[in-house]
């Protein structure tokens, strides 16, 4: 769902952009409180492990691939403050190496798949672990799919390509198809992505 | 750093995803790109800006499974080393 550049306008982006950096500038603020330096190493390869996991696409319908995004992975393992850290540096470098997103799009892009995403998925997870912890990580890795997609959508129409009503169906449609994989991808490593985590924090 | 066995493991299985698993992946356009195409605005897209490794492809390799491969070793570890360096940067000093 990386956005390229030419297609949303300057003011969408400089708007999305300047939210993004104040998000992360928030999150670095409560990283250096909470997070702890022997956790270092576990933030390094998760984040190599996402950039490797986002370049796996996958057919959704023929025609159409999709890739895990993992923000409501890397949420649900860090905490939403260090995943929409670590997404934004996947994503910049994405961006910057491998021309994958736009560079004035970059705000925008990290405003959906790292801010939208990773915050909205966590927050679905926090309010239903407590029933269900398989469904809680399901629905909130789905919903970190789906909405940024609707970001999407709306930064496109407000870009003036087109109406919201004829895109928002046509890309969140799409993405609640795609939404499925990242749920089944996030349920077939979070509890492992755990365990590597805990084990990691008693071997200091 | 790497002495722990589990985070020596998952740093290989990333590399075997980001290597080895990379050249198969689906190649069809992503959900966003399908629709750009359909409605008309995929011309829209520019390239402001030459990133050293292109659409995950390592210049200069004309075999299309090594060129993605080793872009996919290159990311893996850059990304590590990056985010390695900016965790040191932003964690609790004790």
């Amino acid at each position: 769902m990386h956005i390229a550049d030419g297609i949303l306008s300057v003011p969408t982006c400089a708007v999305t952009g300047a939210i993004s950096a104040g998000v992360l500038a928030y999150s670095i603020k409560k990283s250096k409180a909470n997070l702890e330096e022997k956790q270092v190493p576990f933030l390094g390869v998760t984040a190599a492990f996402i950039f490797a996991a986002q370049m796996i696409n996958f057919p959704v319908l023929p025609g159409t691939s999709g890739h895990l995004i993992g923000a409501v992975l890397t949420a649900i393992v860090l905490g939403p403050w260090a995943a929409s850290i670590i997404m934004a540096t996947v994503l910049s470098i994405q961006a910057l190496f491998f021309g994958d997103g736009g560079i004035i799009a970059l705000g925008a892009n990290i405003f959906n798949l790292a801010v939208i995403s990773a915050f909205c998925g966590y927050f679905v997870y926090s309010k239903l672990k407590n029933h269900n912890e398989k469904t809680a990580v399901a629905l909130a890795a789905w919903l970190g799919v789906v909405a940024p997609s609707i970001a999407a959508s709306i930064e496109i129409a407000l870009s003036g390509i087109l109406p919201l009503a004829q895109i928002l169906p046509a890309v969140t449609g799409i993405h609640m198809v795609i939404g499925i994989g990242e749920a089944v991808i996030t349920l077939m490593v979070v509890g492992y992505l755990k365990k590597v985590k805990k084990e990691a924090a008693f071997d200091v | 750093m790497f002495k722990n066995k589990g985070i020596f493991a998952l740093l290989l299985l990333a590399l075997a995803v980001g290597t080895l698993l990379s050249p198969f992946a689906a190649s069809s356009p992503d959900g966003l790109e399908k629709v750009a195409e359909d409605k008309g605005f995929i011309e829209l897209a520019k390239t402001l800006f030459y990133a050293p490794i292109p659409d995950y492809l390592m210049p200069g390799i004309q075999n299309q499974t090594l060129a993605t491969a080793l872009a996919g070793f290159a990311g893996v570890l850059l990304t590590l080393i990056i985010v390695l360096g900016l965790g040191k940067l932003i964690s609790k000093k004790d």
